[in-house]
């Protein structure tokens, strides 16, 4: 039995979309109920809905062998898994924003507000400037025109959010996507379930390029 | 005489590692719980993680609760040429869990061989492991990697040191479109990004992968990993034991094999292991090392067959029943091979089996 977590949402549809091109289809998962786990014995395969964030944290226990989870969890977390491919979708980047005047002139400390403050640290880390992290769970956007904080990093996808608040991108940090990852314990002993499942996958984002 | 039922997994595992390691000549090693921290600050980057348990000894000298046991080992061992020691341990070290960002008691087996070390003993240091895994579980893999032509492949590509710590990050994730990416990033030519991302994807039965890896890479270390994979031949256990390259323990400690061991039933590795020249060059040894570490705690994990009772008889006994009698009805129970529990009333959370109420003279049964 393989078990796969999916992202609630969008994205998750999608990737389900590709498994089942791929031979693992599970028709009970397009009924409209409010169950989370769905299973198709005759091939083997359980597909579980949880919150985006959470895919890599089954992944890793394995209570799912594998998953699709954003690359910004992944280096958020830095959870002990394979990633094996990069499925293009969910495109986006990691970004630092602030007001469109602002400009870092380098001469205090920068207050930086993010749900994201490991890849925050990592990448100011990087180019040796110091931080003050001001970790948030939503509406990241309106931290700098309330003067918490002087920037933030979040995932931009079309900048509309931003412009709306008058915001803009001051640098890009990182692309990124989604990725299907494996546990590395059973990728040992269902890798060739695994691989099956990947091959045909890739076909089928190599296809969408 | 123990009887099996009654022992946990971990434990189990403890007698018959034990048994193992002493047939193959290794000697058991005793330490005490404490360190001076001194010693794990020089070498932090070898430990899991720089966090320790630090208290004032007596003296004033600041002391650390053992976070790992080789370090000591090596603190310890002989350096003299020709000279080999072989050792085997179990002790509790304390560690910070990645998990829960607290500290925990980690219970850990394993062996060192310490000394002027050639390919029979880290053959004998892979046969162990296997063996290791083998008495906890039918279903285990061994994977080994050979960090001679991680790093000479690496080199071959790129020396740029950012180039390189990032290059094992994506070779340990298996994550070649990343890898790719870091290549095209670095102006790495075509034909030397294919051949990376080919080593990479090289993983699984041990000729195979040989055969393969020998269009990429020749050299010593191939030759020593093929000597290796054909001694491995004979072993009984030689279809689980695989080549796969993304096993990167750090090298500035490892080198040459390193391998890691996996259980079916739990969801990381188990065992981990490899040859540690340079972290005995690190410490000032002349000589070479070879040793592996199984996380026994893991084993919890393992499923046991689920108890439907605590025990198999109650017996119910009064304020004034003779005890010596009760003593007796006891003892028959405990003869026959059932356990007994002897309370005066059905405690509530005991499950049992059958429940005998000690009726004094009149019961007999």
């Amino acid at each position: 039995m393989l078990n796969v977590a999916l992202p609630k949402g969008r994205l998750g549809e999608k990737v389900y979309a590709m498994f089942e091109a791929a031979g693992y289809p599970c028709p009970s998962i397009k009924e409209n109920t409010r169950k989370l786990i769905f299973e198709n014995e005759e091939k083997q395969v359980r597909y579980f809905w949880v919150k985006p964030s959470d895919v890599s944290i089954y992944v890793e226990r394995g209570a799912a062998d594998i998953g699709v989870a954003g690359k910004d969890i992944l280096l958020e977390y830095e959870p002990d898994v394979y990633e094996l491919l990069d499925l293009n979708l969910g495109k986006c980047r990691m970004a630092v924003a602030a007001p469109k005047d602002f400009y870092d002139d380098g001469e205090k400390t920068l207050k930086v507000a993010t749900k994201f403050t490991n890849i925050a640290a990592n990448y100011y880390n990087s180019i040796g400037r110091d931080i003050d992290i001001i970790k948030l769970n939503g509406s990241i956007e309106i931290a700098p025109i309330l003067s918490l904080s002087d920037v933030i990093v979040d995932i931009v996808e079309t900048g509309t959010t931003l412009k709306e608040n008058d915001l803009e991108v001051k640098t890009e940090i990182l692309p990124i996507s989604a990725r299907l990852i494996a546990n590395k314990s059973s990728f040992k002993f269902k890798g060739k379930l695994i691989e099956s499942v990947l091959k045909s996958i890739e076909k089928q984002v190599k296809k969408d390029d | 005489m123990i009887e099996e039922q009654l022992l946990k997994s971990e434990e189990k595992a403890v007698f018959a590692l034990r048994s193992l390691y002493r047939k193959y000549g290794y000697l058991p090693y005793k330490m005490s719980k404490f360190e001076e921290y001194e010693l794990y600050i020089r070498n932090k980057d070898f430990l899991v993680s720089d966090r320790i348990i630090t208290f004032n000894d007596t003296n004033g000298k600041l002391m650390a609760l053992k976070p790992d046991v080789t370090l000591s080992i090596i603190k310890n061992s002989e350096d003299k040429k020709g000279v080999k020691q072989k050792v085997f341990y179990n002790e509790n070290v304390y560690r910070v869990s990645k998990s829960t960002k607290n500290y925990k008691e980690i219970m850990q087996a394993g062996l060192e061989c310490i000394g002027d070390i050639d390919l029979y003993d880290i053959f004998e240091a892979v046969t162990l492991a296997v063996k290791s895994l083998s008495l906890i579980s039918d279903d285990f893999v061994l994977e080994i990697s050979h960090l001679g032509i991680l790093s000479a492949i690496l080199d071959e590509v790129c020396k740029d040191e950012l180039f390189q710590s990032q290059a094992l990050e994506f070779i340990s994730q298996k994550n070649t479109h990343d890898l790719s990416r870091l290549c095209e990033k670095f102006e790495i030519s075509a034909q030397k990004t294919a051949d990376l991302v080919e080593f990479v994807s090289t993983y699984g039965k041990r000729d195979e992968v040989i055969k393969k890896l020998k269009n990429i890479y020749k050299g010593e270390s191939l030759e020593e990993l093929e000597t290796l994979s054909n001694m491995l031949n004979s072993s009984e256990f030689s279809e689980k034991i695989i080549f796969d390259f993304s096993v990167v323990n750090d090298m500035s400690y490892y080198n040459g094999i390193v391998f890691k061991g996996f259980l079916s039933e739990i969801c990381e590795g188990v065992l981990s292991g490899g040859q540690y020249d340079n972290l005995m060059q690190k410490m000032d040894r002349k000589s070479g090392a070879v040793g592996f570490a199984l996380y026994l705690d893991l084993l919890e994990q393992l499923s046991k067959p689920k108890k439907v009772f605590d025990v198999d008889v109650l017996l119910i006994y009064g304020e004034n029943d003779d005890k010596q009698k009760v003593a007796q009805k006891v003892n028959e129970f405990v003869n026959k091979g059932l356990s007994v529990s002897a309370q005066k009333c059905v405690p509530e959370k005991l499950r049992f089996k059958q429940k005998v109420e000690f009726l004094e003279g009149k019961n007999n049964a």
